[in-house]
This record gives structure tokens, sequence and C-alpha cells, in this order.
């Protein structure tokens, strides 16, 4: 029987992970050369255009070690984004060890931290892995110190490679082999996989991912979906290589493949444990939840005709992304669509551009929103994530809303600026760690709304881009909290209102006047753009009208010039959305949500 | 007006002027070349058409060609084709290059209306635009062609220029009503791609004049030409009458067809436009080999002459048909907008561009082609 191994690769964004992957891959001799291509596993344009990985992936390596023994290494490649946490610990859950990469030049960041303690919340052996040696200005001896110090960990264990010049990738494999526990193969125990991810296949339906702990799988079998009890007949099963290889079967300590029939990817929920139906396990594996969103944002087509396309397209894009839930939304600015949920910015934003991109649609998202809490005076309690579904304010007792906890890494001479952004961002309860002398570790309570609106890229502001954040979920704090209105020539457009606090309402408004001001072009008419609470202006903008719009000449050789001018325009109006007689160009939904001019 | 028209594009210069990105060479050893290859383009167009009532000897600037070269253009056109008895025949001309003689020989040919390129009455705006006559040569170039024979005169002004007042915009207006032609074009100055007026306002060496001022300016003319008694009848023109109007240009505005000769000319017969090459040489070369120098055509769908319809009639003071809008409901709503905003006036079937509206042509038909 052949050896086994089962690791993932964990950093911060930037430190490397894909690289590594495709060194991995290529000294496994996986790949040729020639066909070889970077950031092989991510399979997505947005991925590789991006450098991100968005969805799980996994691959087995063959390996063999120096006493000639052949060792089959199960990567599990998995998405470097907060937003995406629960995937990765679900992989995380799936390996017996990672390989906790850190960037030579820049050392441990917030990301890293966060990555251990999930590591070490699941039990893995930690291979420190210092990557980027190469750089001239890599720094290993700083590094392993905070190896130590932010990390405790023996930094005498870390390995030393460049995933880009492929120097010390050897090690990585010893380190692999020696130091990563083999999985235990209790093939006689009924079946346990646990799934750590899913994707849609246009030809074979859904390709569940899962790492089988205990039994076995093979096609011909009937399996049970331990959350639901849902059952499947398997058609086939198999590892994964660069493509998927089927196999006869699928044991205890392997990771592989199953495919059983399974039409979307939403009948299978990540952190799932599969069981034989005829023989099933008696509990299923620890660790499994539903995935909730905790960002909102309404979803329209910019012309009303494109409704069913939409529809069709939503239908298709969940088979891919369970994570994605949408409810039906109507507003009187924008007419028929979705109200969706998200697990992060980013996700919106990947979903956004997938719509757009994968399924050729023209959209239009709202700025996005958390989900508060309210209290009536009648005891009844709400959870609104949808502006247009705030409460008459008289009707009030208590409004909450949701808090998390932001981890700030910084070098400490950005101690002020970074706390003048946290206050300014309602951050309360700060505490102070400095892990290595120079470096500040900043953890503060603070509203998720604001967090997400442009938190990130203000620290990263701030910190001239050595800022690194990360946050966790707390609780839900009472807070008082207003909706703000803008309105268009005295029209109110509700896909622009907003929940806020009362402190930063009129900021807030001003701020979104602008944007909006900079997003709607001159029309033939003054434009007022007002911001409102109630019947209470707060903000006000004017876009002046054009006054000139006129070509100085229209003979014989301008003619076709004009009309096909006038036709790219009919286009071009086909894609704003009118709001009374205002023409909207699509950014300037979100745009409202950016404190800062792009 | 339903007989054809006639444009001749001379592509020739004898300076160019920093504003303008017309289709002209400064290589007049061309322009031997050039006539066989328009003679030729003549010949082979001639059998296409009827009488044309209209002929515009357009540039370029026409009045640099010598007296030899102006008689053949004018014997190839009248082998080819024929014109009405009382044809208006346009030729543009520099004031530079207009004397007496000059005038009663162009007069000769059966030209009865000259565009004078006048541009200012400022020299100093005029050497600003690379312009190679002076005020002086103007009131002469007036004298002469009177003098000569020919009566029927267009003058052409440009304003928003660089460094351009008020007052000396006035100033321009008062000395070209002064000399009482039958028609005056105001153009706006604006800047055209590739010209080194624009590379010069890129490199920050001069700046066009503001929005505001830029529109005092056109409101100051069309109110100053109108009481002198100019109707203000297209975006940038004026004429003492309705029978003074561009006869040939208002073909263009209106779908009359018209025949184009010479590089870059554009011609449209009802529903097909098509358009030579805008390159001298080419246009020489092709039609020397293949006999033709088109270099593109399009054939309007009833759409596409649609929207021109509302796109020309907008910078009319004839305006267009409320027809043309077809049966869009939101079209009322628009186009009560319009007139709310003062920007048209709707009377019976017809739609208006106000003065104000004549300003907003283009955002005007944006609106209404866009339902």
């Amino acid at each position: 029987m052949s050896q086994k191994r089962n690791f993932s690769i964990i950093a911060h964004i930037d430190h490397g992970k894909s690289t590594l992957a495709d060194r991995l891959i290529q000294a496994s001799g996986l790949v040729e050369l020639r066909d070889f291509r970077d950031q092989i596993l991510d399979s997505m344009d947005l991925e590789r255009e991006r450098g991100i990985t968005i969805k799980s992936q996994a691959v087995t390596l063959p390996h063999d070690g120096e006493d000639g023994e052949r060792c089959d290494l199960n990567l599990i490649d998995t998405p470097g984004h907060v937003d995406f946490s629960y995937e990765v610990s679900r992989a995380l859950a799936s390996c017996e060890g990672v390989l906790l990469l850190v960037d030579a030049a820049q050392g441990v960041e917030a990301q890293t931290v966060a990555n251990l303690y999930l590591a070490l919340e699941h039990d893995l052996e930690i291979i420190p892995v210092i990557n980027k040696i190469d750089l001239p200005s890599a720094d290993i001896e700083r590094v392993k110190e905070e190896i130590e110090a932010d990390l405790g960990l023996d930094s005498d264990e870390a390995v030393l490679c460049s995933a880009k010049t492929g120097e010390g990738i050897d090690d990585v494999f010893r380190a692999i082999v020696d130091r990563v526990p083999a999985p235990r193969e209790e093939v006689e125990k009924p079946l346990r996989a646990l799934i750590f991810d899913a994707h849609y296949d246009p030809f074979r339906g859904t390709v569940v991912s899962c790492r089988v702990f205990e039994g076995t799988l093979k096609a011909g079998d009937t399996i049970r979906m331990m959350s639901n009890n849902a059952t499947f007949r398997v058609e086939e099963v198999g590892i994964h290589r660069l493509d998927r290889e089927p196999a006869r079967s699928i044991s205890a300590g392997e990771v592989g493949y199953v495919i059983a029939g399974i039409k979307r990817v939403g009948d299978t929920r990540i952190g799932d444990t599969i069981t034989l139906d005829s023989e099933p396990a008696a509990e299923p594996l620890p660790g499994f939840k539903d995935v909730k969103p905790v960002v909102f944002s309404s979803l329209y087509p910019v012309a009303s005709d494109d409704y069913p396309s939409l529809v069709e397209a939503l239908e298709k894009y969940t088979l891919n992304d369970a994570a994605l839930v949408y409810e039906k939304d109507s507003s009187a600015a924008l007419g028929m669509g979705f109200r969706c949920g998200f697990l992060g910015l980013l996700h919106l934003e990947i979903v956004q551009e997938r719509l757009e991109r994968e399924f050729d649609q023209s959209i239009i998202l709202t700025a996005p929103t958390v989900q508060y809490r309210f209290v009536l005076n009648s005891d009844e309690k709400l959870t609104i994530d949808n502006p247009a579904h705030y409460p008459d304010p008289t009707t009030i007792a208590t409004a909450l809303e949701p808090f998390y906890r932001a981890i700030i890494l910084v070098p400490e001479r950005y101690m002020g600026v970074v706390m003048d952004l946290c206050r300014d961002r309602r951050g309360v309860n700060p505490q102070f760690n400095y892990p290595t002398p120079g470096r500040l570790e900043i953890r503060m309570d603070m509203p998720l709304s604001e967090i997400i609106y442009d938190f990130y890229d203000r620290l990263k502001t701030v910190t001239q881009g050595y800022g690194s954040f990360d946050y966790e979920e707390l609780d839900y704090r009472e807070s008082d909290l207003v909706k703000v209105d803008i309105l268009l020539n005295g029209e109110k457009v509700d896909a622009l209102s907003m929940i806020v606090h009362r402190d930063g309402a009129r900021p807030r408004a001003l701020r979104a006047c602008e944007r909006l001001k900079d997003e709607i072009p001159k029309h033939m008419f003054k434009i007022a753009i007002q911001g409102a609470i109630g019947g209470q202006i707060i903000a006000r903008e004017n876009i002046t009208p054009f006054r000139k719009d006129v070509t100085a000449k229209c003979y014989g050789g301008d003619i076709t010039r004009k009309r096909k001018l006038l036709e790219k325009q009919k286009k071009g109006k086909k894609r704003m959305k009118m709001v009374g007689s205002v023409s909207i160009p699509q950014g300037a939904f979100v745009a409202v949500l950016r404190s800062e001019k792009k | 007006m339903t007989a054809p028209g006639l444009y001749v594009h001379v592509p020739f210069c004898r300076t160019r002027c920093v504003y303008c990105a017309f289709c002209s060479s400064t290589d007049s050893g061309m322009a031997g070349r050039w006539l066989e290859a328009l003679a030729r383009e003549a010949q082979d167009s001639a059998e296409l058409t009827e009488a044309f009532d209209t002929l515009y000897i357009g540039g370029g600037t026409p009045s640099c060609l010598d007296p030899d070269q102006l008689e053949t253009l004018f014997r190839s056109l009248h082998d080819a084709f024929a014109f009405d008895p009382g044809a208006e025949v346009t030729l543009e001309a520099n004031p530079a290059d207009l004397d007496r003689e000059a005038a009663a020989r162009l007069a000769g040919l059966g030209v009865n209306r000259v565009s004078l390129g006048a541009q200012s009455f400022d020299d100093e705006v005029l050497a600003f635009l690379g312009r190679r006559h002076r005020s002086t040569d103007i009131t002469a170039a007036v004298e002469a062609l009177r003098a000569g024979g020919i009566h029927n005169l267009s003058l052409d002004l440009i304003s928003a220029v660089p460094g351009l007042t008020a007052e000396g915009w006035q100033h321009s207006l008062q000395r070209v009503v002064d000399l009482e032609p039958q028609h005056i074009s105001c153009y706006q100055l604006t800047l055209e791609e590739g010209t080194p007026l624009a590379a010069r306002v890129e490199r920050g060496e001069a700046a066009l004049l503001d929005e505001d001022t830029a529109v005092g300016q056109f409101l100051a003319g069309s109110t100053f030409l109108a009481h002198a008694g100019f109707e203000h009848y297209e975006v940038s023109n004026f004429a003492r009458g309705r029978e003074q109007r561009a006869r040939h240009n208002m073909k263009y505005w209106t779908h009359v067809p018209y025949l184009g000769l010479g590089p870059s000319a554009h011609s449209f017969d009802g529903a097909v436009r098509r358009w030579n090459t805008a390159d001298v040489s080419r246009y020489c070369e092709l039609l020397e080999t293949e006999g033709s120098a088109e270099d593109g055509r399009e054939r309007l769908t009833p759409e596409q002459l649609g929207m021109e319809r509302i796109a020309l009639g907008l910078r009319l003071a004839d305006g267009m048909d409320v027809g043309d809008l077809g049966e869009d409901p939101d079209a009322a709503a628009v186009l009560e907008r319009c007139r709310e905003l003062d920007l048209v006036t709707i009377d019976g079937d017809r739609i208006r561009p106000t003065r104000e509206g004549l300003l907003m042509a283009d955002g005007l038909a944006r609106e209404l082609c866009s339902l």
C-alpha cells in the first residue's frame, strides 16, 4: 500500500501560495512543462486575473521519496480570503498538516496569525515555510524572529524556499513527507467522508470533493448526506489530478471526488458528512454549520426587459456557488430584482463580475448593508437587511447592529493614524499587543457596517500599504440608527437608501451626494441631489445643466458620423437607469459606498 | 427644392489654418493631376443624375486655384452635367485672393455667390487662427466682388476664439453687418483632433474659452444679427430672408440628394450615402486605376433616416416633424420636458428649437433619438 499525506498551504495574501502550489505540481511531474501555466489550480479567469483563489481545489501529487517509496501527497488549495473562512476551515479539517507560508520580505501579517489559529484549532502539524528568499529585500533572520514571537513556533523548524526559482522545493517535499502525520486508515468502519468543496460540471452535475476519514466509497454505492438524509447513487469516484482520474474506490485517509447525479451544488453542503445509506455511521464528522450571509445587496437588471435572463443566470450561477442566497425584491426606482446575501464584500464583487462576464448580464448592485435587528415598542422583533424595510422610527424601542472584532497588524509608527481611523469608524474597546519590537497588533470591536464601508481600503491608504487586517464575529449591540434617503430632483431613489449610525448620517449623506455628482453625467436640466432623514434635508449637491451641446458644423461629410454617435449614445443610454427624468449610470449605485473618489 | 445639388471638394490651400481639419494640401503642384481625376469622376457620374440646381465649390480654398485651373474645372463640370438656368453657384474664397479681375473671371465662369472666409475683423484674432488675410482684405474683397458682378455674398465668422472678448466679437459682428451681405455663418471654434491648435491646447499653450463665455458669444451673435434683420435659420447660419438661405447646404439638412466630387466628398441619393477617400494622391491614383475613389458606403435603414431627420431638423429653425418620434409612449413626456426647459416650441406637428435649443441641438437629438 502506498503512503499518503494530506496537507494544505495557508498564507497571507500575496505571500506566494499559488506559486508554491504551482511549483509543487510541476516538481511532481504531474504536468509537462509545455502544458504549464501559472496559478494552474485557479481555473476561473477571475481567479487568475486577480491572483486570488476563490474555490477550494484538490490535487493528488505523486512523490517518490529518497527511499524510493511512492507517496501520494494530497494538496488541498484553500481560498485566501476571510469571506471564505468556513470553506477554509473545512479544507483544513480534511488535512493532517499545513504549510504556513511567510513572505521573507513582508514577514508575519494579520492573516498569517489568523491562519495559524485556524490550523491550531484543527490540531494540525504546522510547518512554517519562509518563501521568496530570492528577493533582495528578504530578511530571513527578522522573519524567523517574528515566527518565534508572533506565532510561537520554533523557527529552526522553518523551511526556506523560493517558489519562484524552485530553490528549496525538495526541502518542502521532505518536510511534508517527514513531518505531516500519515492519516489513520480505518477502512473497516462505516463510511464517513467530509465534503470540503463542490463544483458544477455541465455534463456530470455536481462534483463533490471530499476527504474520506473512515470506510470506503465506490461507484454503485448509495450515499446519504447526514445533514438532511438526502440519498444519491454514486456514478463515479476518483482522485484529482489536474483533471479527474476515476478510481475503483476511495478509502479512509484519501482525498478524492464523488459524482452521484447531484443536480445542483446547493444540494450538497460544504462541511456535511457522506455516509452509506445501507450502513450509516452513527455520528457525522464534527464542525458542520450552515453558512450565513453577512452582507446584503439588491441586484437589478439594467434594462427591465432583461429580468427573465437574470433569473436564469442566477439559477445557473448558484449551481456552482451555494453561498449566494437570493430572493425576489422590487424597487420603485429599479423595478424587479433580487435581494442577495453574500459572505462578504469580496464575495459580492466576485458574484457581480462573474454574472457580468460568464453570464453576460448587465446588472446594478445597490449599496451593501448588514443585518440589523430591531425591537419594536410592541415587543415585536425584526431582522432587517434591506433599508426599504426599515420600520417606522416612532415604533422602534431598540436598534441593534452586528459588531465584529477587527484585528490589525501594523508597524508601530502608524498607531496614531490607525487609531484615528478606527475611532472614526466607531471602534471601541481597543487592546494592544506588541508581538515584536516595532510591530503593533490592535484588536478593536467595530460595527460590521463600518468594516464593509471601505475600511480595508482606508487602512491600506493610511498605513501606506503596511497595515494588514482580519476580522471575526462578536455580537449584536445597541445602536442609534437612522435611515438616510437620497433624492434626485425631489424624488426618493429607494435603491440608494442606507441605514447608518446617527452620528455618521450627515457625513455619509454628503459623501453619497458627492459621489453621485461625480457619477451622474450632466443633463439638459439642473439636478439636485439631496440626502434626507425623514423630511429633513441633511446634504445637498447640484449638477449644473449643459448650456451648450452642439457641433458648429454639420455638412455633407458630418452627417454619418453624427448619426453613428447618436446610435452609440442610444445604446449607452440603455445601460443607464432612468429615475424620473434623470439617467443614472450603473456604477452610481455602489459608488455611494466609497468614501474616496476613485 | 427637390433637384439635386453638386459639391466639388478642392483640396488645396496656400497655407493651413491652425484650427482646420478639412481635407486639404498645400502642394498645389498636385492640382493638375487632381483636375484630371476630377474630370474623370464627373464623367463617370454624369449619367446618374438629373439637372442640378446648386453647385458648391468648397475646400480647401478654391480661390487659390489659378485662372486656367478654375476654367478647366468648370469646363469639366459643364461637360458632364446639366444645371438649371437659375442654379445657385457658390465658391468659397479667401479674402486675400480676390481682386476685381478675379471676381469678374469668377462671374464669367457662372459663379453667382461667394462664401468669404472673413472669420474676424480683429487682426490679432486672424493671426492667432493662422489666416493669411487681414481685416482690410475683407472689405476690399467685398468691394471687388460687387464690382466684378457678384452680389450674393456670405461671410464666415468664428466665435469663441481664445482671447476674443465680448467687445471684439461685437465689433466683428458690426463690421460684417455693415458690409450688408445676404448671408452670414458664425461658427463656434471647435477643437479638431490632429490640428496644431489641438496640440497647443494639449500642451497648455492655449486655452479654449469657458462654456459660459462661448455661450454668451453665441447668444450675442444670434441677438445682434436678429436685430440687424438676419434670420437664425440653422445653428451656425443666418440669412436676410428665406430666399437668401444657403440653398445648397439646405439640401444636406433636409435629405435632398447630392453628388460630391473630389477627395473626402460625400454623396447621398436618398437611401445610400457614400464617400471618397480623403487622401488627395490616393484619390487621383484610384480614379486613374479603378475609375472610382469610393472609400465606403452605407444604405440607411428607415430608422437611421428617421434618426438623421431628428438630428438635422433640431439644428434648423424650421425644426422637425413630430411624426419622426414614432410611437414611443415616453416621447410625449420627453418632449414636454424639453418644452418646459424652453429648448423647443411645439406648433402643431412641428417641433422647433428655440435660440437656446439650437445651442443644445445635439443634446436634444440624443434625448429624442434614445426613446
